[in-house]
């Protein structure tokens, strides 16, 4: 062998170099291009809007959401609430069974308001589930919508007791937490949610606070309108029309 | 729905964080106040408690060392636990742990330990044989300079890292106090008051362990029991006791006079589901008991074995009461709906990921280590200069 160290420490970095930028070309050429997206993120800021008179507690935005998500058995992304309410406005009784995928039984008392309350994520502006969780794997995208990214969630559950409404799941397939998504998958492609086209009294909307001429501004202003636990100010993007002050 | 009293929301009915949850910051628990008791010999110059200083530090190390181990059992995905330090979430409480704990394992506990311990590895590296020798020939990173000058360096080394240590000890347990204590969707553990009262019974419980596996080891080694030292840790032990008792009253006299909104549940709670837990347990039998125990010694001269017996009595019943208090913490706190309508039922598994097999397992383990470590570096030989 008459090859010195020198020469074979030369061959040898060529050889790397070559190999690298080969690899890093065939990297290139291997990506699939873009898709042509014309969505844009930082054009909307997402929202939803339920009319408590007009849900009849029929289970279809539930049962819709379930099909739609793969929900897991016994988990819910939305579900509904009926409130029974008498005099006694702090001891409200209060049901979902099942979370309401199959509606509610006919109820046979008449001394009390009776309504109900369909519930989801809130996507919430300042929301105290991303603000726990210790990688960042849910976060609330550019245009309001609070998603959990399911290839890094530790399945840590800190942002399941972090949440005031009880929105979030542990998933007993992927072990992650989930929760609502506001079928980003859907709207992003001008579709509404699962839950909002199943629901035959249009009583939840989608809106886009961020779109001036959606009808939330009108709505917003012309009627009385609460979010769930206001004092734990998460700036909560779900309103409520004539919300119930018993309802939790 | 089966185990549920009221209404909770359906996502609500099973429990997040289960007993591995409840191990974890009692764990942590007696890391810190193992180490705040031996730092009372090297900071504070308490002298009488220097016999327990290095089991104190073994101690620690024995517990810091498995105090991860439950959460990793509990993730979902422990694989990806790694990303906490790769890409910590800056407002996350949680975050934080893997550097809180890697600070105070390396730069404080093993340091201070070999700082502590260095004198004695040379001795082993040049005195043993076999693989003994090469662990303590490793163990000397290469350092076999022992001389008084260079020994004087190791202590005013050592002193610095134990007042870097105190405040990391603070750190670690007040930080597992707020990942609690920071929950505002939670009444049950959203307080100011949290991670101070984590810190006292961290304190407490720390020192009820030493003092019992330093009474355990002179039986067993049927050695003298320096009773100057004992009545000086029982006599701490009694004070911070009293000062976490007393934090926890404060917070329930709070709770009890602003009545809030969820008051009505916490306090339904308490009287059904977690009557036993706390009130039984925890406050009667874990507090109250061991300080009437703790202040008879004080009030009263007793003879020396009297005395042995009501330290290990209070202190075995400091870390039951202890004990209970974090899983009224961590399951109570899980109990009740946060509509405050409702509540629901744990129930803990045999042979399950996070059940009672593999948390009886998580609490042996460190007594496992302590025992290894104490083989490894025996904590009762003097130092060679007193020796």
């Amino acid at each position: 062998m008459d090859t010195t160290r020198r020469e074979l420490l030369i061959q040898f970095s060529k050889v790397l170099v070559l190999t690298g930028t080969a690899a890093r070309a065939l990297d290139k050429a291997g990506e699939a291009p873009e898709p042509g997206d014309t969505y844009q993120m930082a054009a909307h800021w997402w929202g939803m809007i339920i009319d408590i008179d007009k849900c009849i507690g029929c289970g279809n935005c539930v049962r819709a959401c379930s099909k739609e998500n793969d929900v897991p058995e016994a988990y819910f992304r939305t579900w509904v609430e009926r409130y029974q309410v008498n005099e006694d406005r702090d001891h409200p009784m209060v049901e979902s069974p099942n979370g309401a995928i199959d509606g509610f039984p006919p109820t046979t008392r008449s001394d009390v308001k009776s309504f109900f309350v369909p519930k989801l994520c809130n996507h919430c502006a300042d929301s105290p589930c991303t603000q726990v969780c210790p990688v960042g794997a849910t976060f609330i995208s550019p245009d309001g919508v609070v998603l959990v990214d399911p290839d890094y969630c530790l399945g840590c559950r800190y942002c399941i007791q972090a949440c005031p409404y009880g929105c979030r799941y542990f998933h007993p397939q992927k072990e992650i937490a989930d929760k609502c998504t506001l079928c980003y998958h859907r709207i992003t492609k001008g579709l509404t949610t699962a839950c909002c086209e199943a629901c035959p009294t249009g009583a939840r909307q989608l809106v886009d606070l961020k779109n001036p001429k959606d009808p939330v501004h009108e709505f917003l202003r012309n009627n009385k309108v609460q979010v769930l636990k206001p004092y734990m100010a998460t700036e909560a993007k779900v309103f409520y029309k004539n919300l119930d002050g018993s309802v939790r | 729905m089966q185990g549920v009293d009221g209404f909770m929301y359906p996502n609500e009915v099973e429990l997040q964080w289960s007993l591995l949850i409840v191990i974890y910051p009692y764990i942590t628990g007696l890391v810190a106040g193992a180490f705040i008791l031996a730092s009372l010999e090297r900071v504070f110059k308490v002298e009488a408690v220097r016999p327990t200083y290095r089991l104190a530090l073994l101690t620690a190390l024995a517990f810091l060392l498995v105090a991860p181990l439950p959460l990793q059992l509990h993730l979902g995905h422990p694989e990806r636990s790694f990303e906490m330090y790769l890409t910590p979430h800056r407002s996350s409480a949680m975050a934080m742990f893997g550097f809180v704990y890697l600070w105070y394992l390396t730069v404080v506990l093993l340091v201070e330990i070999w700082l502590e311990y260095r004198e004695d590895i040379v001795r082993f590296a040049q005195t043993r044989t076999g693989a003994a020798r090469w662990i303590y020939k490793a163990l000397t990173l290469g350092s076999e300079n022992v001389s008084p000058a260079s020994r004087r360096i190791d202590d005013k080394v050592g002193y610095v890292v134990t007042v870097i240590g105190i405040p990391s000890a603070f750190l670690l347990h007040g930080y597992v106090g707020f990942i609690f204590g920071s929950v505002k969707a939670n009444p049950w553990w959203s307080t100011p008051l949290m991670p101070i009262v984590f810190l006292f019974s961290a304190m407490t419980s720390g020192i009820a362990a030493v003092l019992v596996l330093y009474l355990i080891s002179m039986k067993l080694r049927k050695t003298a029991v320096d009773m100057r030292c004992i009545d000086t840790i029982g006599k701490y032990l009694f004070y911070t006791f009293v000062i976490d008792f007393s934090l926890e009253m404060l917070d329930l006299v709070q709770r009890t006079y602003e009545a809030d909104e969820s008051f009505r549940s916490l306090d339904f709670m308490v009287h059904t589901r977690l009557w036993t837990s706390q009130v039984l347990i925890q406050i009667l039998l874990g507090t109250m008991l061991p300080l009437c125990v703790l202040a008879s010694t004080q009030l009263w001269t007793l003879a020396e074995a009297v005395r042995r017996r009501l330290y290990v009595i209070a202190s075995a019943l400091t870390l039951v009461g202890i004990f209970a208090m974090r899983w009224n913490v961590v399951i109570g706190g899980q109990l009740f709906s946060k509509s405050f309508l409702g509540y629901t039922t744990y129930k803990v598994q045999f042979a399950a990921r996070e059940g009672l097999l593999p948390a009886l397992a998580l609490l042996i383990l460190p007594f496992v280590l302590f025992f290894i470590l104490v083989k490894l570096l025996p904590p009762w030989q003097k130092p060679a200069a007193e020796a």
